[in-house]
């Protein structure tokens, strides 16, 4: 097991659009503390801003929590709910249940999870229609 | 291409970050998408949107966005330039239309992709 440096935990509320991004955005400040390289951190910038939208837009309510370890930065999501029914259509780009007040506002575009899974080295996504969905991404340092 | 030449290409006015015109942009993204702008972005990138929510300034400051325009003489908010003022990206506007304006910014050598 490789040595923990720092868990932060970040509650996102669903449909609460004028936080979203706040949690990401202490994320990027605390790896830019943590002197992680510029090209990793917007990486991993973009992996949580996109797990914390999915959080606001799609789920009923979730954590989104940040560990850094000695050779690793690990962003991960666990939800309440309410789950995704076919996760393979979920991975494909261009693929979205969002409503057209979400498209409206410039997201929505089924795009998220394809982006998560391209800057990601390792990325994990388990889920069930009618229980909550848990995402875990790693970006190796 | 520096943020003043990019003010100056487009006819545009600087609604924050005067101390921002010295910044160089390598690259530009013009799209009211925010999900296009997630997944196309690169380095140094200045973003072109006829947008106007808290959620373009969240997004560009994920991607390290240098400077946002604001097209088709859309006025930002007061919320949004609150949240370029704590971010620190420059926020110009011009009254050209989304397409004008990468069409000027790309005829003055700025690129859409850089290979690097
Ligand atoms: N946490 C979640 N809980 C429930 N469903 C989800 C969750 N995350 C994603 N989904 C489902 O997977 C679909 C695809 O997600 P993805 O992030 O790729 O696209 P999007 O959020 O719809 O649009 P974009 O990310 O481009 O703004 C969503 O439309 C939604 O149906
Ligand atoms: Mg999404």
């Amino acid at each position: 097991m490789s040595e923990q440096i720092l868990t932060e935990v970040f509650e996102v509320e669903a449909g609460d659009f004028v936080a979203a991004g706040a949690a990401s955005a202490q994320i990027k400040r605390i790896l830019k503390q943590l002197s992680v390289n510029s090209d990793l951190i917007r990486r991993a910038a973009i992996i949580s801003y996109e797990a914390e939208l999915n959080l606001v837009i799609h789920s009923l309510g979730g954590k989104l929590i940040l560990r850094v370890m000695k050779d690793r930065v690990v962003i991960s999501t666990e939800d309440v709910g309410p789950g995704i029914a076919d996760i393979s259509l979920a991975l494909k780009e261009g693929w979205s249940t969002a409503s057209d007040d979400i498209r409206s506002m410039g997201f929505g575009a089924g795009m998220g999870l394809p982006n998560i899974k391209r800057n990601a080295d390792d990325f994990e996504i388990r889920s069930a229609a009618g229980s909550g969905t848990t995402i875990v991404t790693t970006i190796y340092l | 291409m520096r943020v003043s030449d990019i003010m100056e290409a487009l006819d545009g006015k600087v609604c924050f970050g005067e101390d921002k015109l010295n910044e160089v942009c390598l690259t530009a993204c013009g799209c009211d998408l925010m999900s296009d702008a997630l997944a196309f972005s690169k380095a140094r990138m200045c973003l072109l949107t006829g947008l106007t929510n808290t959620q373009v300034v969240r997004t560009a400051e994920m991607l390290d966005v240098v400077a946002i325009v604001f097209v088709r003489g859309k006025q930002p908010s007061a919320e949004i330039l609150a949240l370029a003022e704590e971010t620190g990206i420059a926020i110009l506007r011009t009254d050209h239309t989304l397409y004008e304006a990468c069409g000027i910014l790309y005829s003055c050598g700025l690129p859409g992709r850089i290979k690097v």
